[in-house]
């Protein structure tokens, strides 16, 4: 007996239009004043209408064709009824029957050393209205419940996929792979701490019984999800126990209706919110407040010529363009559009892609990481970065120099604007002497006088004591930094041997 | 004599010459208000204080030399439906007595831009759900024609407030009727536009389809001006359309050339009393003296407009007032020991009877398993009747037809039967499905003294052409200058 996994994903995010979808309230994030960002329409009030802001349809749209999806040429709004605090009018403005695209699919990196992927088919993509939230009394003294309704009206894309996903990793993968899209797309800021971007996540096992016969799980909803690592976890721990109750009980999808559960994050656990899916009735219809909207091909055809380069298409083309590995190209595009923007420069100043990828992923990142920077502060432009990989890839430059430059470019700079410069290398590189010497003659001249000047180490060399040369290595260097050490090593092996 | 015997056209005309000052006509109309008003209940709040210092602002403004809004300083009474921001607004309803707008409804903003003076809220059928007004939770209203008879509603003070002359207009909205039919009861003109035609921001919503905020008065050209003064897209309310207002009072006396006038059988059926059939027959031979080719036109699918209405008025209704929930504002109960305990008990406590059955009938028509069975069916009926009008309209300028199928019932009548009392609406509903616009005019009296009213349809923002048309009918007849013995 063995089992499948079969996961599907509901995707929540807030797009990031400056006002809300339906008024002209803000949406920026702001708990600590409760229900300053509001106005009759977003408090429900009496006589108060919605209008459709047209940014957050557009951002929608973005979304939806970064997921592949068709774009509905006629798309209504509708009310999706229930009582709930944070619901001030008792209705949530939602797309039911017609949502504005459906029938899209993301690739997902099944593999992340091979790049090898897998479509994941996404059902629809919606928009909707958020709703407020809920306040309640963490002293256990008993207090009133209180209602923060700045996020009431904040729009929402509802991404709806396939139970396409098979395992707790692919889940997390695939919700990282749309936080990658989304936030390049610069739809939204997918800052999952705020709730920008949260999941609820169907999960149910497909058995093979010992006679080959399939037998599926109840399914079950775990509701809020509000970080890549709480899904795999959730996910993970539904899986196990799924398993372990099927084994004990023998109940299938026949047997039990869909439930809801939540994460319990502290414990690691899943718990039961609703046993059975009361056959919760939305009592859905169109929302005679607003009218339909009809999109012109013109309007997708704009939308269209905004749109930037998918992350999963970006990826694939630096892996051909520059030759990276699936790897490095998976490092570089999942720390964000801006990055990658910088090593593409970076790497088409200096000519060589591998090469601008080692310094980004390993330098760059190290030094980001040190400094709490992002790479839009990050005091070194491309075209300083990739100046100075080019030297190293036209021989002018060991990489220990180079690295000796960065270093003291990024030292130089905290101490002074503007930005260190192409100059700056120049000077950093005659200071020291750090320029490779291709000059034979002087190479010579600084050999001959490092072994006048030391006949014990020649006397040792010459008595059977390799290692002495490594001495004489070390004194020539000292004197020529810009040299090859191996060009010195050679040339002092043949004089010492008789050259 | 009192600014109150004018009629609201005349004395609108005096206050835009400057002939007469804003607060001699809001005095007397506050004085009026003071006279009748306890016999007749037509205001729930009226702000002397308030209004006075309205009127005069205008006339200082008047006397700065600075030009005036079309209104004048004309007064008017609103609907407590309409939002009034800082005033009490309770719709009729226990669910909101407490509640006061921090906003102005679009209307009120366009009345204050115009110049007008605001005389307070007049009661209504609870969340405009009503024939009558005797479902406001505050007060039953009385017909100033006879006191033991309804106004009809649901702007059954607005109504009665201008029929007994404690106003010159005033602004109701209509749902399935709510303006025409109070109007034809109590004698006055009464309009609902074309959906649209006026933005609904700010008007508490009873079925967002339906709903139209329209003018009362006691004659045509008063009823045009105000209606000048509302009318207009407003970005806030996406189902207000953007086209231009015309000047309704500047083409007002101009007579229709060759108009054509239509008689659909169908409004002269069974149901309709001898006494409104032969005045409304008078009436449109009145207008065959003015030369109006008048021919017969067919709505087949009217006879279905009662049970559209009550599946699509219900179905948005249960919808609407889900937000009076006692959680933000509006009643909330003081016994519940849990969230579902709060909602049913402050809902229960604050709804009247006739809400409660409309929400509940809504609420059933658009549960899953009766949604396609009763809501969807009823929006295609909806479309049938809409083409009918269409296709009437392709024919005809104007539709000619009684407003009621009786004059004013008395108070009490039909307060067990609520079928009988939805059946007050057979006439005026199906022009709400179709969204066009449609004026009562009053037409003369029944033998026992109670007016009778003429509805007048017309194509979508054809207000301009319904106002001409029964501006004519006024001319010729008059009824307007007629008065309930009480004022
Ligand atoms: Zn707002």
């Amino acid at each position: 007996m063995h089992y499948q996994p079969i996961i599907g994903l509901e995707v929540h995010v807030q797009l990031q239009t400056q006002t809300k979808i339906f008024c002209g309230c803000s949406t920026a994030f702001n708990p600590d004043q409760p229900n300053v960002q509001t106005c009759p329409v977003c408090l429900g009030l009496p006589g108060a209408l919605p209008v459709l802001n047209g940014t957050a349809l557009r951002l929608a749209i973005k979304t939806a064709m970064a997921l592949n999806c068709q774009i509905a040429k006629f798309t209504k709004w509708d009310r999706k009824q229930y009582f709930y605090p944070d619901l001030p009018k008792g209705y949530q403005i939602s797309q039911y029957d017609l949502p504005f695209s459906f029938d899209g699919q993301v690739e997902l990196i099944t593999n992340a050393e091979t790049g090898e992927s897998r479509p994941i088919r996404i059902i629809r993509a919606h928009l909707e209205e958020d709703a407020g939230k809920n306040v309640h009394d963490e002293t256990g003294r008993g207090r009133d419940s209180m209602v923060d309704l700045n996020r009431a009206g904040t729009p929402l894309v509802e991404i709806v996929s396939h139970p396409d996903l098979r395992s707790a990793a692919e889940a997390r993968q695939m919700l990282e792979e749309l936080h990658a899209l989304l936030t390049y797309l610069e739809v939204s800021d997918c800052n999952m701490q705020e709730g920008s971007l949260r999941c609820d996540a169907n999960v149910n096992l497909h058995i093979t019984k010992d006679d080959g016969t399939v037998v599926a799980t109840p399914i079950v909803e775990i509701k809020n999800l509000n970080s890549f690592r709480f899904t795999e976890q959730a996910v993970e721990y539904e899986i196990a126990r799924q398993w372990k109750a099927f084994q004990e009980t023998g109940k299938t999808i026949k047997d039990a209706p869909k439930s809801t559960r939540g994460f319990d994050p502290d414990r690691g656990v899943t718990t039961i919110m609703r046993e059975k899916e009361e056959a919760a009735d939305y009592r859905y219809f169109p929302d005679p407040d607003l009218v339909p909207v009809t999109v012109t091909d013109e309007q997708l055809a704009a939308i269209r010529s905004e749109m930037c380069e998918a992350p999963a298409v970006m990826r694939k083309r630096f892996q051909s363009e520059y030759q990276l590995s699936a790897y490095d190209a998976s490092v570089i595009i999942d720390q964000g559009r801006l990055l990658a923007e910088y090593f593409e420069a970076t790497a088409k100043l200096c000519g060589d892609g591998k090469q601008a990828a080692n310094w980004v992923t390993q330098d760059v990142l190290r030094v980001m990481k040190e400094r709490k920077e992002t790479i839009a502060n990050f005091p070194l432009r491309p075209e300083v970065l990739g100046s100075l990989i080019a030297r190293v890839t036209q021989k002018q430059l060991t990489i220990k120099s180079a690295r000796e430059v960065f270093a003291d470019l990024l030292t130089a700079e905290e101490d002074q604007t503007p930005a260190p410069s192409m100059a700056q290398i120049d000077e950093i590189v005659a200071a020291k002497g750090l320029a490779i010497v291709q000059d034979d003659g002087a190479m010579e001249t600084a050999i001959a006088a490092v072994i006048d000047k030391n006949p014990k180490a020649v006397a040792d060399f010459q008595a059977g004591k390799q290692a002495a040369v490594g001495a004489l290595i070390g004194q020539v260097m000292k004197q020529l930094k810009g040299a090859d050490a191996q060009a010195v090593r050679e040339k002092i092996l043949t004089k010492l041997s008789g050259g | 004599m009192s600014l109150c015997d004018l009629s609201a056209g005349t004395l609108w005309r005096k206050l835009q010459s400057g002939e007469v000052t804003a607060v001699a006509a809001t005095t007397d109309y506050l004085n009026a208000i003071t006279q009748f008003d306890g016999q007749v209940a037509a205001f729930l709040h009226v702000d002397r204080d308030t209004a006075l210092a309205q009127a005069t602002n205008l006339d200082a403004k008047r006397s700065r030399g600075e030009p005036v809004g079309l209104m004048a300083g004309l007064p008017v009474a609103i609907k407590d439906v309409l939002c009034i921001k800082g005033e009490p607004t309770t719709c009729g309803s226990k669910m909101l007595q407490n509640f006061r707008p921090p906003y102005d409804a679009h209307v009120i903003e366009k009345l204050r831009a115009a110049d007008a003076v605001l005389l307070g809220h007049t009661n209504m059928d609870e969340f405009a759900m009503g024939s009558s007004s005797e479902n406001s939770a505050y007060q039953v209203t009385h017909n100033p024609w006879d006191l033991s008879r309804t106004p009809g509603g649901s702007s059954s003070g607005s109504a009665a407030a201008v029929a007994a002359r404690m106003a010159p207009v005033s602004l109701g909205s209509d749902t399935g009727g709510s303006i025409r039919q109070p109007a034809g009861l109590c004698g006055i003109v009464g309009m609902k536009p074309t959906y649209g035609r006026v933005s609904r921001y700010g008007l508490i919503a009873y079925a967002s389809s339906l709903d139209q905020v329209g003018p009362f008065s006691t004659d045509v050209t008063a009823a045009a001006a105000l209606l000048e003064a509302i009318a207009g897209h407003d970005p806030r309310d996406s189902t207000s359309v953007n086209q231009p207002v015309p000047s309704y009072t500047s083409t007002l006396d101009q007579p229709l050339q060759g108009l054509k006038i239509g008689v659909a059988k169908e409004f002269f059926a069974e149901g309709l009393d001898a006494e409104i059939e032969q005045a409304v027959r008078t009436a449109i031979d009145v207008y065959r003296g003015l030369g109006a080719d008048v021919r017969e036109v067919s709505l087949p699918h009217s006879k279905y407009s009662i049970a559209t209405y009550y599946l699509i008025a219900p179905s948005e209704a249960s919808s609407n007032l889900s937000r009076y929930d006692g959680v933000h504002y509006g009643h909330r109960t003081e016994s519940a020991t849990s969230l579902n305990e709060m909602y049913a008990a402050s809902r229960g406590e604050a709804f009247g009877p006739e809400v409660k059955r409309r929400i509940m009938l809504g609420t059933y028509a658009l549960s899953s398993g009766y949604y396609d069975q009763y809501y969807v069916k009823a929006l295609r009926v909806r479309r049938l009747i809409r083409e009918d009008f269409d296709k009437a309209f392709a024919d005809v300028d104007i539709i000619a037809g009684p407003v009621t199928p009786t004059a004013a019932f008395k108070i009490g009548e039909k307060s067990d039967n609520p079928l009988g009392m939805y059946l007050a609406d057979v006439y005026t509903i199906s022009a709400n499905l179709a969204g066009i616009p449609g004026i009562s005019v009053p037409c003369g009296f029944t033998p026992a003294g109670l007016p009778i009213g003429l509805q007048l349809l017309a194509a979508p923002f054809q207000e301009e052409r319904l106002l001409r048309a029964a501006r004519m009918y006024e001319r010729e007849t008059d009824w307007v200058t007629r008065k309930p013995a009480l004022a």
